[in-house]
């Protein structure tokens, strides 16, 4: 990858508001910068904006605030020169119900500037997705996770470029789900750029070169897995023991209704005091638990005040 | 700067060209094999058609049909493609696609806008053109009817007409919650135009009757009176030349129909379901 080869999608301070000046604010100042043949991930809790900002990026809104380039262009006003390149997958999207899988894929096919004839071509990306045995079945009678293939069939028909994905293995089974990820993979290791966005931390962390957590329209996290991992604090939980705590250094400590949570950026030296100190005092700390932080650690302190959330549901 | 977005601006591989006809097309076939697949659809289009002709029937005499009953078979003819085949069909596909995010989905692809919307149309205004074309072969060589005086004012009816009437589907679709809403949604545009049709304007009180010829079906019946049979609103025959110079009139009441009709549909249209 050359450096200064120009993003295939770049956006500043990009906002997006509903129901004019006054109205809600999806996406409040969003910069971004996704090279060409990156895999990048959009995470965030609904109603964080994923879909907000990726509605945006495919060019099916203009912004209200601040600019998008896709592939060097305004999406919106020169759609005709990038939406060629694009595939897009809509988090639902919708088939005439009454049409086949194969007749719905050749009529979506008929529109892209793809070689004719097209019929090669829908056979192939329905073999693609595993649905070439559902070829003549009517899309009213396919179950949710068919649909959700043929939704991902339909956005590679056009051998794209730029590839949005939004939420593509929402509804699969485990099975497909794998099939799925399996062909991003493909897709990504050709060289496609890859933007996505899921609920499922281990789909990002699976396959997504970077990632942004988005929260109430900003981006909270940007960076590979490691990077967003990394400044983020490790976590040691017990119950409230008998004697109180001695000084713990460069920790914050809470103290909450079930027991006391240690937050640190040196885990190993901060348990061995901790355990030093409970060793020599003869304290037993129940429930004892020690971990590093991850994605999902990040992703739940920033989508809220997440691990006292998890506590009272395991407590009810 | 700008240099890279001018490159970058350029494809990087070349991509066939692809024309708004062949999008039109898969459009269009799909929507065609959808047409063929919904019975209440089909019947407006192909069955519904036929009444005002079959009426010709019993209404010849030593092979010829009266003048009062040929008018009134080519303005119910007219009444029953543009209501039937083009504006209810369409009420109904354009909002069952809403609904189904089917035109969530194609804005997503290369298709414009106006590809979307015409390409759903397109059968709908193909079946009407080719009925009016299958009449009047039909009702010159078996009927009794004459032959069309000004097929190119004939033609300009009903093309300007399934345009109106598109136009006035699409306005339709902002308050029709699903196909099966069109069923009462559709009512007032069906009132309107059924109070366009020549002898239901005469029954009416003079106040009333005088804006009967700004309806939007009466200059699309008028138009298809001069076009075929070459007679004024008035009664008098007229032949090819002079039906050219009182076409204008009415055409230009199409074209304001269309106009308005078009800027409201721009302006309200939704493209997804309420949420």
């Amino acid at each position: 990858m050359i450096s200064d080869d120009p993003p295939v999608i770049e956006t500043t301070r990009l906002r997006r508001r509903y129901g004019g000046e006054s109205g809600f604010e999806a996406v409040s100042g969003i910069d971004l910068r996704i090279e060409r043949g990156e895999l990048f991930a959009l995470l965030g809790t609904n109603g964080a904006g994923k879909t907000s900002t990726m509605e945006v990026l495919e060019g099916l809104v203009a912004p209200s605030d601040g600019t998008v380039r896709v592939l060097g262009c305004d999406p919106v006003r020169q759609r005709r020169l990038v939406r060629p390149r694009m595939g897009i997958m809509l988090q639902e999207g919708g088939f005439p119900t009454d049409l086949t899988v194969a007749e719905a894929a050749r009529m979506w096919a008929g529109t892209l500037s793809v070689p004719r004839p097209v019929a090669t071509r829908v056979r192939n990306v329905l073999a693609k997705v595993a649905i070439d045995d559902r070829a003549g079945t009517l899309v009213k009678q396919l179950s949710g996770g068919e649909r959700r293939r043929l939704d991902l069939a339909l956005a590679l028909l056009g051998d794209p470029e730029v590839l949005f994905l939004d939420e593509p293995t929402t509804g699969l089974d485990p099975e497909s789900r794998r099939n799925t990820w399996r062909l991003i993979g493909e897709l990504h290791a050709a060289g496609t750029t890859v933007v996505l966005t899921t609920h499922y931390l281990d789909e990002a962390e699976q396959l997504a070169d970077r990632l942004a957590i988005l929260h109430e329209g900003r981006i909270e996290r940007l960076g590979t897995v490691a990077d967003v991992v990394a400044d983020h604090p490790s976590e040691i939980s017990f119950d409230t023991p008998d004697l109180p705590l001695p000084e713990l250094d460069g920790t914050t400590v809470t103290t909450g209704r079930r027991g006391i949570t240690i937050h640190t950026h040196h885990l190993q030296r901060t348990l061995t005091q901790l355990l030093t100190w409970a060793d020599e005092h003869g304290v037993r700390l129940p429930g004892l638990r020690a971990s590093t932080a991850s994605l999902e650690t990040v992703f739940l302190s920033i989508a809220g005040d997440s691990r006292s959330a998890v506590t009272e549901e395991v407590s009810a | 700067m700008n240099g890279n977005v001018k490159a970058s601006a350029a494809p990087a591989e070349t991509r066939p060209g692809v024309t708004p006809a062949h999008r039109l097309a898969a459009l269009a076939r799909a929507e065609f094999t959808l047409l063929r697949r919904n019975k209440l659809l089909m019947v407006n289009a192909f069955v519904i058609p036929l009444l005002p002709i079959a009426l010709l029937i019993p209404a010849r005499s030593g092979g010829r049909v009266p003048q009062e009953a040929a008018v009134i078979a080519l303005a119910l003819l007219v009444l029953v493609l543009l209501l039937f085949v083009v504006y209810y069909n369409l009420l109904s596909s354009y909002v069952a696609r809403r609904e189904e995010l089917v035109l969530k989905r194609l804005r997503t692809g290369e298709c414009s806008d106006a590809e979307i919307l015409l390409g759903t149309a397109l059968p709908a205004v193909t079946v009407a053109l080719g009925m009016v074309l299958l009449m009047s072969l039909v009702g010159t060589l078996a009927l009794g009817l004459p032959a069309p005086e000004n097929p190119i004012v004939l033609l300009l009816a009903v093309l300007g007409g399934a345009a109106v009437f598109t136009s006035l589907a699409l306005i339709t679709t902002t308050f029709t919650k699903n196909s099966e809403a069109a069923q009462i949604t559709s009512l007032p545009v069906i009132g309107i135009s059924v109070l366009g049709l020549p002898w239901v304007a005469d029954a009416l009180p003079q106040s009333v009757g005088e804006v009967v010829p700004y309806l939007p079906l009466a200059p699309v019946a008028e138009l298809t009176m001069l076009g075929w049979l070459g007679l004024t609103p008035g009664g008098d025959r007229v032949a090819f030349a002079e039906i050219f110079q009182l076409a204008w009139q009415p055409a230009l009441v199409m074209l304001a129909w269309l106009v308005l009709g078009a800027m409201v549909a721009h302006r309200y249209f939704r493209w997804e379901p309420r949420r």
